[in-house]
């Protein structure tokens, strides 16, 4: 009798088992996709015959893990999350398999268009946005209240060098400016970048000689270190987006520009201690008309399926829910409106409910709009804070270091420059982009 | 007294494992030479051979005298650290003390953390600028804190590296110490020798071959170190040595050709330094 029960449930369980697939989602250990990740029961209630795998990893490691992965075709991964980097880079080399299951009721139309644009290669979608993000000024209103000041509607690097200084006051621990200075092509370079498009700056011309001793760096450069060594906290140049998160959330910092993603974790009273006293502006411009006045910051982390996957269609079932309308409204009806992920779709910032919890809602989706990262003249690649070119993730991490180095003080500007150049023009040399 | 035949059963038992031994060392070394005259990289699909082109590309990288210059220091810092500091701490273990024991332990067990743990200890308790243990130490006197791994990046990562090394070369050295014969000590003290004598003239010469094996086992390691730079600086000119070039080369850029290359240079480096240190002090051995 127990032979029977056993071999019976030995049958249903291969039973059950053939019928389950398994996938391994690959993900960055950001608030938004832990928050997606404790969902998991959501999915599966809706498609019991799917089951996830989840691998969350620091950024930077979780960029190694997958690049080598699809480059290499491991098959680990069968969602990855991967950014606008990426997607054009690896459709390229035609590592991605195009989205074209996401069902139906997907509503591909109702993406930002300037985030779709991102995500696809000759119309094609190879990833879904599941957060989108630009660049923001946030300040603390009280502060600038009290230096006698009022934020401009378009705030200019002058302008805010003059607050800065009035903000700081280093005896309370209070300092004018919090920036970015963790060397990381996605840490400091992608505010680096941006700020020096402000200034009329690119990373490359349109022969793709790097730019990085042009008039428009040195001035971005040089403003930076003296900003931070000036009124930034101490220890900036190990501070990246999370330590400025915790730094400005604790009332320490009088401004930070920063991706607009923050601005949801700072007015957050769970997550800050000044969630009524920040106001949104846009980036500062360093030049008269500035580039996209200023927005020159595009990013979105999106939901991708390596072609090698042989789970093609379970990957696209799941990447559709967790990029969905309808999961929009399951964060909003279980962690409130203000906290669901941000920058993907219109409908979103059409909706009167998600603009009264977010008031950066507004100004979030006009940076976003703003930003345009596509190829134009005298910029020969895709992006803005970055260029999407495969040698630009060694080249922007071996400069960010360069540019901190600058900012400790251990080099001059001039130096650190001078050296990102002469780096800068031997990898592109040894690439083939400069002949 | 071994006779030729047991000579011959016992090279006949150890055949197996010594050649799976060569198999696992040159299969890879192979393959790494192999790669490094490829121009192979994870965005381009083809392969050509290029001869030497990786090894001048990664020779005339500016990032890598840089990195070769801090292998050195690395590894000279922090075996000057864990041998003058291990004599001392294994000359006071050596006295009979209170609570012996536990000392003992507490004195072995930096060794037991991982280097990564150990690390982010030391990189968040201890050596932040705001409120780090050393910053607010130096506050309290009136210094002034010093922001370490911004400032001093390779200079921490030596203190981090030798605070974990130091147990393993306090061990050695301490076993070495209490295998010294009393009878000596004593008949030098009859003759009227200080402490400082009997330490330059009895203990020191005793320990030598301790220390000759502690600065041997731990170049081999301290060649490699990895962990402890990713997890404080994450590298950059002041703090990278070979491997983490050489890493980084793969993981940033995916050039697999060049990072062969530099492998190949780190295996090179390797060589020369143990090869002169076993010139140097590995004579302690013989005799």
């Amino acid at each position: 009798m127990k032979t029977l029960g056993c071999a019976a449930s030995l049958l249903a369980f291969a039973a059950v088992a053939q019928a389950e697939t398994t996938l391994t989602i690959g993900t960055v250990n950001n608030s938004d996709m832990i928050r997606m990740q404790g969902l998991t029961d959501a999915f599966t209630a809706a498609h019991p015959d799917i089951k996830l795998n989840w691998v969350t990893l620091e950024e930077n490691i979780l960029r190694q893990r997958v690049t080598t992965d699809i480059a290499t075709k491991g098959g680990q991964f069968d969602v990855m999350t991967i950014g606008t980097y990426e997607v054009p880079i690896w459709s390229k080399q035609q590592w991605l398999a195009p989205l074209d299951k996401l069902g139906a009721d997907y509503d591909a139309d109702d993406l930002i268009p300037a985030i779709r644009n991102a995500l696809s290669t000759d119309g094609t979608l190879y990833a879904a946005p599941f957060y989108a993000e630009s660049t923001l000024t946030l300040y603390r209103k009280d502060l600038l209240e009290a230096a006698g000041l009022t934020m401009p509607e378009k705030p200019t690097w002058d302008f805010i060098a003059e607050a800065a200084e009035k903000m700081t006051n280093k005896e309370t621990g209070v300092y004018g400016i919090c920036l970015r200075g963790k060397p990381g092509w996605g840490e400091n370079m992608a505010f680096l970048g941006n700020m020096a498009r402000s200034f009329g700056a690119n990373y490359f011309d349109a022969d793709w000689k790097p730019q990085f001793e042009s008039e428009g760096w040195k001035k971005a450069v040089t403003l930076y270190v003296d900003l931070l060594t000036k009124y930034g906290p101490p220890g900036a140049a190990a501070n990246g987006f999370n330590e400025n998160l915790s730094l400005f959330g604790q009332g320490k910092c009088g401004m930070w520009m920063d991706a607009s993603v923050a601005a949801s974790f700072v007015t957050d009273p769970k997550q800050s201690q000044v969630p009524d006293k920040v106001g949104f502006a846009p980036g500062p411009c360093g030049i008269e008309n500035c580039p996209n006045e200023g927005a020159n910051w595009l990013w979105a982390w999106s939901l991708a399926v390596p072609a090698s996957s042989g789970k093609q269609e379970a990957a696209q079932t799941f990447i559709s829910w967790a990029t969905s309308k309808a999961y929009l409204e399951l964060v909003a009806s279980k962690e409130g409106w203000a906290n669901v992920p941000p920058g993907t779709r219109t409908s979103l910032y059409e909706n009167p409910e998600y603009v009264k919890a977010a008031p950066f809602a507004e100004a979030t989706l006009a940076a976003i709009n703003k930003a345009d990262p596509s190829i134009g003249e005298g910029k020969p690649y895709v992006g803005l804070q970055f260029a999407a070119v495969p040698e630009f993730q060694g080249l922007g991490t071996a400069v960010g270091q360069q540019m901190a180095a600058a900012l400790s003080g251990s080099t001059t500007v001039e130096a650190a420059l001078a050296a990102a150049q002469a780096q800068a023009v031997r990898e592109m040399t040894r690439g083939g982009y400069i002949k | 007294m071994a006779t030729t035949q047991t000579k011959s059963v016992a090279r006949l038992m150890m055949t197996p494992s010594v050649i799976v031994l060569f198999i696992w060392m040159i299969v890879p070394l192979f393959l790494t030479l192999y790669f490094s005259t490829l121009r192979y990289g994870f965005y381009n699909p083809e392969t050509p051979f290029v001869g030497f082109e990786n090894y001048t590309y990664f020779l005339t990288d500016p990032r890598f005298l840089s990195a070769f210059q801090n292998t050195l220091l690395l590894v000279f810092g922090v075996l000057c650290i864990t041998i003058i500091g291990g004599i001392l701490i294994a000359l006071l273990l050596d006295q009979e003390v209170f609570g012996q024991t536990i000392v003992r332990l507490l004195v072995i067990a930096p060794f037991f953390v991982m280097p990564t743990v150990a690390a982010l200890v030391w990189k968040n308790m201890m050596m932040n600028p705001v409120y780090g243990v050393i910053g607010q130490m130096l506050n309290a006197v009136g210094i002034g804190s010093v922001d370490w791994l911004t400032n001093l990046p390779l200079t921490s990562i030596i203190i981090i590296v030798a605070w974990q090394w130091l147990p393993f070369s306090v061990l050695i050295l301490l076993t070495a110490l209490q295998s010294l014969s009393q009878d000596q000590k004593e008949a030098a003290e009859m003759d009227g020798a200080g402490a400082l004598s009997i330490f330059f003239y009895i203990t020191l010469p005793h320990m030598k071959r301790a220390i000759t094996v502690v600065i041997l086992i731990q170049t081999i390691f301290l060649l490699s170190v990895y962990a402890e730079i990713a997890v404080t600086t994450g590298g950059g000119e002041a703090s990278s040595n070979l491997p983490f070039l050489i890493a980084s080369i793969i993981s940033l850029e995916g050039d697999v050709g060049t990072a062969s290359a530099g492998g190949i240079v780190a295996v090179i480096v390797a060589n020369i330094v143990a090869f002169l240190l076993i010139r140097v002090v590995g004579k302690n051995l013989e005799g």
